[in-house]
C-alpha cells in the first residue's frame, strides 16, 4: 500500500499570494470610491450608520463582467422537502439588488452588485482630501490645534514595519564596503535602520461653525435627508480635521433655539418657515459668545427655500450683518418635488460678497459638490496660507 | 514526523485499501496539510498556481470571510493532475478527514477514467505556476496596470472556448458549398476525380464564402490567431488563458457527476470503517450537511449521489419490462455505475438517468422570480428535467460565435449569439463589449435577442449603441 501516496505538512508561513491579491482589489476598491464619492457619499447606509465603523457600499465597476444568461428571467432548479407544487413560493427578495453573501454570490438571482465594506476612517480619508475652512485668520484667542505625524528621524532601533530598507542597504554596502567584501550580503542587526516620528502640533486661532436647519413643515423627509447628509459629513470633517473647533446647532421653523446635536439630527419639527428667526439668532450667539476678534466664524444654512415671502427683505438684510462678522456665510437650498418660483435664493441673488456662498442640491448626488463649494479653498492668493491645515505645508 | 500524522497515515493506508477493493482507480495521492488561508487561496484561484489579479483576491476575500463567521467550510481542495494533489485542511478532526480522503479518493478515480478529462493536462499545476511567472515578467516589464487591463479584457471572454475541439469536423459536404441536393448519397463519389475546391459538380464556387468560413464557437482562439495589433505578451496570456479554460471545463462540466461520485463512495468506504459511536455520529452529522438540498439551487452532491444511488438499485433490481426489453439481467448496478462515470457528463447523465420518480421522490422543480417572490413554476418532470439540461448546456455559458471578423470589409468584429430562448444579461453585455474592443483594437458587435427580436449591440471603442435588425 505504501508509496501510492504521501502525506506532508509544509510550513506556508510565507505564502501569501490571496493577501497579496485581496490588497489589490482593495486597492481598486479605493479607487472605485473615489471615483463614485458624490454617489456613494449620500447612500443611507453611511448617513444612518450610527458611528459604526464600518460601512458597506455598493460598487458597480468591480464586477467581473462576461456575457452572461440574463438570471433574473431564467428558471432555476431547485429541490423541496416534499410536496411542492406550482405557484409555491419559495422565498422573496427583500431589497431588490441587496447582495446576499450566500455562495457563488453573483450568480444568485437578484444580486446586481458588488458590495465592499470600508471603514469610515478610509473613506472621510477620501471625502476630506483637500477639504479645509476656507479663509482662516488669525485671531487672538488661539487654540484649534491640529496634530500630525511626521517621519524625521532614523535611528537604530525601532518598529520592524518602519524599518527603512533603503537607508538599511546602504549601511550594508558601507560596511562591506569597509571591511573589503564589496556587495549587498549579509545583513547584521547594526545595519538596521528604521524610521522613526515625531508629533508635531500645530496652533491655529479658534473657530466656530454655525449649522442652521429648517425643520419646517415645507421639509419633507427627501430634503431633511439630504440636509442632514451635508450637516453629517460636514461634522464628520471638522472633527477628522481640527481637534478644537466649536459647533452649534440651530434648528428653525418660524422660530429658531439652539439644540443639541442628537436633537439637531433627529427630531422633526413641523410649522412654517420664517429664516430670519435663525439668523438672528446666530448673531446674538455670535454677540454674545463668539467675539468676531477670537474667532473665525462659519454659518450654514440648509433649507428648503420656501420662505414667508415677507420675510425675505428682513432675511437679505440680517445675512449682510452676519456677512460683516463671518469668514464665510453658506446657503444650501434642496429642491424638493415641488419647485418654487420666489425662493429665498433668488432673493439673496441681491448679496454681492465673496464670503457669501450659495448651492442648490436637486438629489443625493449634489451633497458632495456642496461640500466642495463650501470646504475646498479653491480661493486665490491672498488669504492667510500660513493657517491652513499642516499637511499642505510640509511641502512647502 | 509528528504523530497526528502518523495516525492519518494509518487512516490513510485502510482507505486506500477500502478503495482499491471497491474497484475505484486513482493516479498515486499527495496529501498535504494546510491552514485555512491556504485552502481558501487555492479555493479562490482554483489552483495552488495562478497568476495574480484582484478578482482571486476579492474571491478570496469573500471565502475567507465565510470561513471566518463560520458560515461555510471548504475541507478539502483536490487537483486533477497526476499524482493527484490534495489539500487537507489543519483543524479538520480526525473523523473529518477520514471522509475527506475517502471522498478525494473518488474524485481522483473520476478525473482519472472520465471520458471528459481525457484531454487534461495532467501537470497543469507546473504549467500554471511557469505562466504564472512569466505574467509576473510582463508586470515587471510592462507595467501592472497595463498587464491587468488586459487580463480583464481577457477574462471576460475566457469561457468562450469549443469543448468539443478534439472532435475532428467531417471534411465539407458537398451538399453544404451549395444548395442543391444530391440525388442519392453516393453522388460525390463520380465527382472524386474532379477539382478539389467544389465537389458537388454543379459548377457552384461558393466554397469560400467568409472570415471565419463557418461561424467559429472557440471566440479565443480567434482574437488569439487573428487580433491585429496584438504583442506577443498578450498573445501569450490569450492563449493560457485558454489553455486553463480547457483545463477547468471538464470539472464545470461534470460538476454533478463527480459530487455526486465522490459522495457515493465516501459513504461506503465510510461504511467499511471501524468507526466509534461518537465517530459515526460526526461522520453522519457532516455528511448530512454536505449533501443538504436546497430550496433555491440544486445542491450537486445532492442530486449526484441521489442519482448514482438510483442507477445501482434500477440496474440491479429492474422491472420486468426493463428485463424484457432491455435486456437487463439484473445485478449489473455496479459495473452499471463505473460505466455511467466513464462516459457521462452532468447533460447526458441528467438526460439519461433523471427518471419521472427521482424528479418526484426529491421534490424537484423549476422556479423564477415573480415580483420580488421566487415562485415554483413546474414540477412536471420532463419540463424539470429539460430546464435543469438547459442551465447545464455549455456549463450555462451563452454560446457566442464569430461570425465576422471582417464585418462591413473594416475588420470589424461581429459576434452572434446564438439565441434559445435565453436572454442575455445587458448590464454585462455593454460592459464586456469594451472588453472585447480591447482585444480586437476594433468596433466589436454582438447580434442578440430581445423580446424575441433580433437587436444589434455595438461598441465602437467610445460608446455602446444598440439597434434591433
Amino acid at each position: 500500500m505504501k508509496g501510492s501516496y504521501i502525506v506532508s505538512r509544509e510550513d506556508w508561513s510565507l505564502h501569501r499570494k490571496g493577501e497579496l491579491d485581496q490588497q489589490r482589489h482593495r486597492k481598486k476598491v479605493k479607487e472605485a470610491i473615489k471615483k463614485n464619492l458624490g454617489d456613494i457619499i449620500a447612500e443611507e447606509s453611511i448617513i444612518m450608520s450610527d458611528g459604526k465603523k464600518v460601512i458597506r457600499v455598493p460598487i458597480r465597476s468591480l464586477e467581473e463582467y462576461r456575457f452572461r444568461h440574463n438570471f433574473r428571467n431564467q428558471k432555476h432548479g431547485g429541490s423541496g422537502k416534499g410536496g411542492s407544487k406550482v405557484g409555491d413560493v419559495i422565498g422573496s427578495d427583500p431589497s431588490s439588488g441587496k447582495a446576499s453573501k450566500g455562495k457563488g454570490a453573483g450568480e444568485e438571482p437578484g444580486v446586481d452588485y458588488y458590495e465592499a465594506d470600508v471603514s469610515m476612517e478610509e473613506l472621510s480619508e477620501m471625502v476630506f482630501e483637500n477639504f479645509k475652512l476656507p479663509d482662516l485668520k488669525e485671531k487672538q484667542n488661539k487654540k484649534l490645534a491640529s496634530e500630525a505625524i511626521e517621519f524625521r528621524d532614523i535611528r537604530k532601533k525601532g518598529l520592524q514595519g518602519n524599518i527603512d530598507r533603503k537607508r538599511t542597504l546602504l549601511e550594508v554596502l558601507k560596511r562591506n564596503a569597509r571591511e573589503g567584501h564589496p556587495g549587498v550580503h549579509g545583513i547584521k542587526p547594526d545595519d538596521l535602520r528604521y524610521k522613526t516620528w515625531e508629533t508635531s502640533f500645530k496652533y491655529e486661532s479658534a473657530a466656530v461653525v454655525i449649522a442652521m436647519l429648517d425643520t419646517s413643515g415645507s421639509m419633507g423627509p427627501f430634503e431633511k435627508y439630504i440636509a442632514r447628509s451635508f450637516f453629517f459629513w460636514m461634522v464628520q470633517f471638522l472633527r477628522t480635521k481640527y481637534q478644537h473647533v466649536n459647533i452649534v446647532f440651530l434648528a428653525h421653523h418660524t422660530e429658531a433655539k439652539e439644540v443639541t446635536e442628537d436633537e439637531f439630527f433627529t427630531k422633526g419639527e413641523s410649522g412654517g418657515t420664517r429664516c430670519s428667526s435663525v439668523y438672528e439668532l446666530a448673531l446674538k450667539l455670535i454677540e454674545e459668545r463668539f467675539n468676531p476678534n477670537d474667532y473665525n466664524i462659519y454659518a450654514f444654512h440648509f433649507t428648503d427655500g420656501d420662505n414667508l415671502s415677507s420675510d425675505n427683505e428682513r432675511c437679505i438684510k440680517l445675512v449682510n450683518k452676519m456677512l460683516g462678522h463671518c469668514n464665510m456665510v453658506g446657503y444650501g437650498e434642496i429642491e424638493g418635488p415641488y419647485y418654487y418660483t420666489s425662493t429665498l435664493k433668488t432673493a439673496f441673488r441681491t448679496i454681492e460678497n465673496p464670503k457669501f456662498t450659495t448651492v442648490t442640491i436637486r438629489d443625493k448626488n449634489g451633497v458632495y459638490p456642496a461640500l466642495r463649494a463650501f470646504f475646498s479653498d479653491k480661493r486665490e492668493d491672498g488669504t492667510v496660507r500660513m493657517m491652513q491645515p499642516l499637511e499642505d505645508n510640509v511641502e512647502e | 514526523m509528528s504523530s497526528e500524522i502518523k495516525v492519518l497515515e494509518k487512516s490513510i493506508d485502510k482507505i486506500v485499501e477500502i478503495a482499491k477493493g471497491f474497484g475505484l482507480d486513482f493516479y498515486p495521492m499527495r496529501f498535504e496539510v494546510c491552514p485555512a488561508e491556504i485552502i481558501y487561496t487555492f479555493g479562490a484561484y482554483g489552483m495552488p498556481a495562478r497568476f495574480t489579479h484582484w478578482s482571486f483576491g476579492k474571491q478570496y476575500h469573500r471565502l475567507k470571510m465565510q470561513y471566518d463567521f463560520n458560515l461555510s467550510r471548504i475541507y478539502e481542495m483536490v487537483i486533477n493532475s497526476n499524482p493527484c494533489y490534495a489539500f487537507l485542511l489543519d483543524g479538520n478532526s480526525l473523523v473529518q478527514n477520514k471522509m475527506v480522503i475517502a471522498h478525494v479518493l473518488a474524485h481522483c478515480d473520476f478525473f482519472k477514467n472520465n471520458a471528459w478529462f481525457r484531454n487534461t493536462n495532467r501537470d497543469m499545476l507546473e504549467s500554471m505556476s511557469v505562466a504564472a511567472e512569466r505574467f509576473h515578467s510582463y508586470e515587471l516589464q510592462y507595467g501592472r496596470g497595463k498587464v491587468e487591463q488586459f487580463l480583464d479584457a481577457v477574462m471576460a471572454v475566457q469561457q468562450h472556448i469549443d469543448p468539443h475541439y478534439t472532435i475532428k469536423e467531417p471534411k465539407q459536404k458537398a451538399k453544404e458549398c451549395c444548395s442543391k441536393k444530391q440525388a442519392t448519397p453516393y453522388d460525390d463519389l463520380w465527382n472524386l476525380d474532379k477539382k478539389q475546391d467544389c465537389s458537388c459538380g454543379n459548377g457552384c464556387t461558393s466554397n469560400n464564402h467568409g472570415f471565419p468560413e463557418k461561424p467559429q464557437k472557440d471566440l479565443m482562439l480567434f482574437l488569439l490567431k487573428h487580433a491585429k495589433d496584438l504583442e506577443e505578451w498578450q498573445r501569450d496570456i490569450i492563449s493560457v488563458l485558454r489553455d486553463e479554460m480547457f483545463y477547468f471545463w471538464p470539472q464545470m462540466q461534470t460538476k454533478i457527476m463527480n459530487e455526486g461520485w465522490a459522495s457515493y463512495w465516501h459513504v461506503r468506504i465510510m461504511r467499511e470503517m471501524d468507526l466509534d459511536e461518537n465517530e459515526a455520529l460526526e461522520f453522519a452529522k457532516m455528511h448530512a450537511g454536505v449533501i443538504q438540498p436546497s430550496t433555491k439551487s440544486i445542491n450537486p452532491y445532492y442530486l449526484g449521489i441521489k442519482m448514482f444511488e438510483d442507477i445501482e438499485k434500477r440496474w440491479d433490481n429492474p422491472s420486468e419490462e426493463e428485463k424484457k426489453e432491455f435486456h437487463r439481467p439484473g445485478g449489473e448496478g455496479k459495473e452499471k455505475i463505473f460505466e455511467v462515470r466513464s462516459i457521462d457528463n452532468d447533460v447526458s447523465f441528467l438526460r439519461n438517468y433523471l427518471t419521472e420518480d427521482l424528479v418526484e421522490d426529491l421534490d424537484l422543480y423549476l422556479f423564477r422570480k415573480v415580483g420580488h417572490d421566487y415562485k415554483v413554476t413546474t414540477i412536471d418532470w420532463e419540463k424539470v428535467r429539460d430546464g435543469l439540461i438547459n442551465n447545464l448546456t455549455n456549463c450555462g455559458v451563452p454560446n457566442i460565435l464569430v461570425e465576422n471578423g471582417d464585418y462591413g470589409k473594416r475588420g470589424e468584429l461581429y459576434l452572434k449569439h446564438s439565441y434559445e430562448g435565453m436572454e442575455l444579461d445587458v448590464v454585462h453585455l455593454e460592459k464586456t463589449l469594451p472588453h472585447v474592443h480591447t482585444i480586437w483594437g476594433r468596433p466589436v458587435h454582438v447580434e442578440t435577442n430581445l423580446d424575441e427580436k433580433p437587436v444589434l449591440f455595438s461598441y465602437n471603442g467610445e460608446r455602446i449603441t444598440k439597434k434591433f435588425i
